[in-house]
């Protein structure tokens, strides 16, 4: 054993943490969030233990739902990622296609990829549980939609991330959805969160379509309201992120990272 | 003869940092324009201009009579990179990533196009392999096919034979001889290895610290610096202080 070769490897790791902002972020708030999310679902669950009637089946829901989110949200950032990763980055972007054209074509191929992985979800929760996510009727039509714009959002967001920072950018692609989940309020109404935190929540299309999904199950009403105001950040939220993807490949571009995807 | 790329007075820079300080230069249709220059001479951010992935600075690029900065996508119709710091995918098999290419590059007949390229490049073979499994030089011949997949008018190659052993390196510049005489198209190529410029390039720039400080045809670069070869005159250039202009 060489404490020498030992070091130098470390120093090799240490170097690239301690050159790299998202990799030091990345260290620190993972810890922070895991906290954070289960201290609030532990706080309401012990606070109120009889909300759910149905318990089993509103939090599988809400996790069939936030999966879907997430699948589609890391799906979108794996197709970004999986270029990089094969060196096949400048390939494409030296291809005659338009932004819009990229875009579309992984928005559409990310939706595939979550229905392949939502659709088995959805047929083992009925014979495993006895519950059938359907029974949100017509309106789970409308929050799914809901899921996944905001989905392509935070991939399209965190793809900026990438065409501007290069790939140090990619732990964040790991962890976004990490970060939004406390404020999401995925397993637990908004009350339960401290006020300052409500007033961040209540700017995020998540709480109005979690809401809407326990209020559907738990109350057999349905809030048009939730769905409205869950489209209408959607739309305030999307619009930023595809102006901002444009801002990012045009400052790669003055930068040079189209050129230099490498560590 | 007609200009197909048309560099005037680009600069780039990065920060306080000038990669490119204003260079400016013509390849003409059916030429081959070798460009050369030590490593952090500014070649790749030259050859990153010509292909929209940079935007200079300053200055302006035209590529057959269009202007990039305004005509980016008909520009990259026309235009192909090969490189071998990039890859096609690894998983897909040769005949899915030339696919691929030509649904982006919009082919008409692909079919066609595949099979002449696969003959042309001798890897018709390869076509159901998977990319990532092929050698070197395999893959370098897969690249060009995907580089030639859309009859680029312009071919910007950046050390296109590096790396490959002797027989796949004179068959890579055997075919890109007869493929520019044939099509009549410009080919702009760094190099650093300077038996192949001296062997396909018509003339030579010689690039350092962002500047162009020699140009001309191999053999008067040779006469006029007094040396045996184009290695040497490289030396000479790299080594010395820039005076040459």
């Amino acid at each position: 054993m060489s404490i020498t070769r030992i070091y130098g490897l470390f120093l090799r790791h240490f170097y690239l943490i301690t050159r790299s902002f998202p990799r030091i972020l990345d260290l620190v708030y993972w810890p922070s969030i895991q906290i954070t999310l289960w201290g609030f679902i532990s706080n309401f669950f012990a606070t109120h233990t009889t909300y759910y009637n149905n318990a089993v089946g509103v939090i599988l829901t809400c996790a069939i739902l936030y999966d879907f989110l997430f699948r589609t949200s890391i799906g979108f950032n794996m197709l970004f990622l999986e270029e990089i990763w094969s060196r096949n980055f400048t390939n494409l972007f030296i291809a005659p296609m338009r932004i819009g054209e990229i875009l579309t074509s992984l928005v559409i191929t990310a939706l595939i990829r979550s229905l392949i992985g939502l659709v088995p979800a959805i047929l083992l929760t009925s014979p495993l549980f006895g519950i059938s996510i359907l029974d949100l009727g017509i309106f789970l039509f409308f929050l799914f939609l809901s899921l996944y714009i905001f989905g392509i959002t935070l991939g399209i967001l965190v793809s900026s991330g990438l065409l501007r920072f290069g790939p140090s950018f990619e732990n964040i692609a790991w962890s976004t959805m990490f970060l939004l989940a406390p404020f999401g309020c995925i397993y637990y109404p908004i009350e339960t969160l401290p006020e300052i935190f409500q007033k961040i929540a209540y700017v995020l299309p998540l709480v109005y379509i979690f809401e809407e999904a326990r209020n559907i199950l738990i109350n057999q009403t349905v809030n048009i309201e939730n769905v409205y105001y869950a489209f209408m950040w959607n739309a305030f939220y999307f619009s930023i992120s595809i102006g901002l993807f444009y801002y990012s490949f045009n400052a790669a571009k003055n930068k040079g990272t189209l050129i230099n995807m490498g560590e | 003869m007609k200009n197909l790329i048309e560099v005037k007075n680009i600069k780039k820079n990065y920060g306080k940092k000038q990669a490119v300080k204003g260079i400016s230069f013509n390849v003409e249709e059916n030429e081959i324009l070798g460009l050369l220059g030590p490593n952090g001479s500014g070649k790749t951010t030259t050859i990153g201009m010509l292909l929209g992935l940079l935007k200079p600075t300053s200055g302006q690029i035209f590529i057959n009579n269009l202007k990039l900065e305004e005509n980016r996508i008909q520009i990259l119709e026309m235009i192909n990179f090969i490189s071998p710091y990039i890859e096609l995918p690894k998983k897909l098999t040769v005949m899915q990533n030339l696919y691929v290419y030509s649904k982006l590059y919009k082919i008409q007949n692909i079919k066609e196009r595949i099979e002449y390229l696969a003959e042309k490049l001798r890897i018709g073979e390869l076509l159901n392999s998977i990319t990532g499994e092929l050698s070197s030089g395999q893959k370098n011949r897969v690249s060009l096919a995907k580089a030639l997949i859309n009859e680029p008018k312009v071919l910007l190659l950046d050390e296109p034979t590096a790396s490959l052993d002797p027989e796949v390196g004179d068959f890579v510049r055997t075919f890109l001889e007869e493929y520019k005489k044939e099509k009549k198209i410009s080919i702009l190529l760094a190099s650093h290895n300077m038996s192949e410029v001296t062997r396909l390039c018509k003339s030579v720039l010689m690039m350092k610290s962002g500047e162009i400080i020699d140009q001309g045809k191999p053999e008067d670069l040779i006469r006029k610096h007094g040396r045996a070869n184009l290695e040497e005159v490289f030396l000479k250039l790299s080594r010395s202080k820039i005076e040459y202009n």
